[in-house]
């Protein structure tokens, strides 16, 4: 067994809240360069080039590129050959938690009952999603969730007879619907198949993945691009005020379903695509 | 659409929020205060009682914002716009109290726009996200009131040349179809 501290997982789980949240991924940054030279809206074009400018103030800065610093979701990977020392595993994630946004002078967004609406102050407890695999490394990746984006998604239980038209007319319409309120230009992450839980954490671990990369299989890379064009489409634009930059990318993951099932869940993700890992 | 930038100083009266047309684009100067869900719900439950709200919201703009904490050295922390449909149900009541102005992102309701024709109010979207930006043109800002909500408190706000568009405006304008509908190509 390979030893790892929870002074080590404190540590670098504060240190990812922060970096998540001032430095925003080269991805994205490719992704909006692109963007704004085929945007046709000056409106757009404008709004683009705030984006850009806000990010590298971000960075240079050490300050929060958004406000809204997210809910501190975590996918945290334990290799079966780890022992964890020196306390709980949850507990020195959240501590993590506590110390990044509060040494971040990061937004403390959490409330301790969803109808009391009392806020915790400290921006605890994050949402984990522990996965076992082979090894003896700790894997650990932050995804802060901002309230906006994530109040535009949706989980659909489609019909099988729905097929592949059906899940893709959903992710455009829920798209549409979303407007300017999950601040476009957006990262539409799409979950298919699942139970209905499962096709909401496809659609999570979706947005995880670098943009411009592709589904493993040709038949959904070739639906992600299919549906980036359409979404692009629709007009809306940077924050909703009209353009062709709606989406900067879409990206699809994929699992089993049930024969009576064809679950569908899109996670919307706004510009600020934050997403950072270590390995210990 | 006019390119050139309108500087708007605020407060503004109920003439000057009418003459704003959805697309102008504008650099504020002036007063703000900021409110989001909770600081709404509370100043709606006051005017129901009959009581004052914790400022004049005569001709005021109020700013849908929860900022990130102040770093020190800094006026404020990173403070860009929160969606605003979540304000549709408090909106009217602070615009017929006196306000002249919302500012935030996404489109409002009908309910809104239906008071602010009546009363002569203004929507400004600002670039949500681009919030570290954004608190550049902040130039001071205090809690006047409900402290223990944390981000969510009453703030007083000096701007300098903030950057907005009207996206909403008294006479029905709105950026959000006309904007959409201009570069739709279904």
């Amino acid at each position: 067994m390979r030893e790892i501290s929870t002074d080590k997982i404190i540590k670098t789980v504060a240190e990812l809240c922060m970096s998540a949240n001032f430095e925003l991924g080269d991805d994205v940054k490719a992704a909006l360069k692109a963007a704004y030279e085929k945007e046709t809206s000056p409106v757009g074009r404008g709004i683009l080039e705030q984006i850009t400018e806000n990010a590298e103030i971000a960075r240079a800065e050490s300050v929060p590129m958004c406000q809204d610093t997210g809910y501190a979701v975590l996918f945290v990977e334990i290799g079966q050959d780890v022992k964890i020392t020196g306390g709980n595993l949850r507990e020195a994630i959240n501590e993590g938690v506590r110390r990044g946004y509060k040494d971040g002078y990061l937004r403390k967004s959490i409330l301790g009952d969803p109808l009391k609406r009392v806020n915790t102050k400290d921006n605890t407890p994050a949402l984990i999603h522990f996965d076992i695999v082979d090894g003896d490394k700790l894997k650990i990746i932050i995804a802060p969730k901002g309230g906006g984006a994530e109040n535009m998604s949706e989980v659909r239980m489609l019909k099988p007879s729905d097929g592949a038209e059906g899940v893709k007319n959903f992710v455009v319409e829920r798209v549409r619907k979303s407007g300017g309120n999950p601040c476009p230009p957006v990262v539409v992450g799409v979950g298919i198949g699942g139970t209905f839980e499962g096709s909401a954490i496809l659609a999570k671990k979706a947005l995880l993945r670098q943009l411009g990369s592709h589904h493993p299989d040709p038949f959904y890379a070739a639906m992600e691009d299919e549906l980036l064009e359409r979404i692009n489409k629709i007009g809306s634009g940077p924050q909703g005020l009209g353009g062709n930059t709606t989406a900067l990318g879409v990206l699809i993951e994929t699992g089993p379903c049930h024969i009576a099932s064809l679950p569908a869940a899109v996670n919307m993700q706004c510009h600020a695509a934050r997403h950072k890992s270590a390995v210990l | 659409m006019s390119k050139e930038k309108k500087h708007i100083r605020t407060p503004l009266t109920r003439e000057q929020a009418r003459e704003l047309k959805a697309g102008d684009n504008v650099l504020i100067t002036g007063t703000m205060y900021t409110a989001r869900d909770a600081a709404h719900k509370k100043m709606v439950e006051a005017l129901d009682r009959g009581e004052k709200l914790p400022f004049d919201p005569a001709g005021q703009v109020i700013y849908y914002v929860g900022p990130s904490p102040t770093k020190p050295g800094k006026a404020i922390g990173s403070a860009g716009p929160t969606t605003s449909y979540r304000m549709d149900a408090y909106a009217p009541r602070m615009i017929e109290a006196g306000s002249c102005g919302m500012l935030g992102k996404g489109e409002m309701g009908k309910g809104v726009v239906e008071a602010m024709k009546k009363h002569g109010a203004v929507y400004f979207a600002t670039v949500g996200g681009a919030a570290a930006l954004i608190a550049r043109s902040i130039k001071k800002a205090e809690v006047i009131a409900y402290e223990d909500l944390g981000a969510e408190a009453v703030r007083k706000m000096e701007v300098e040349n903030f950057p907005a568009i009207v996206a909403q405006d008294a006479h029905g304008g709105n950026l959000y179809v006309e904007g959409t509908k201009k570069y739709s190509k279904e």
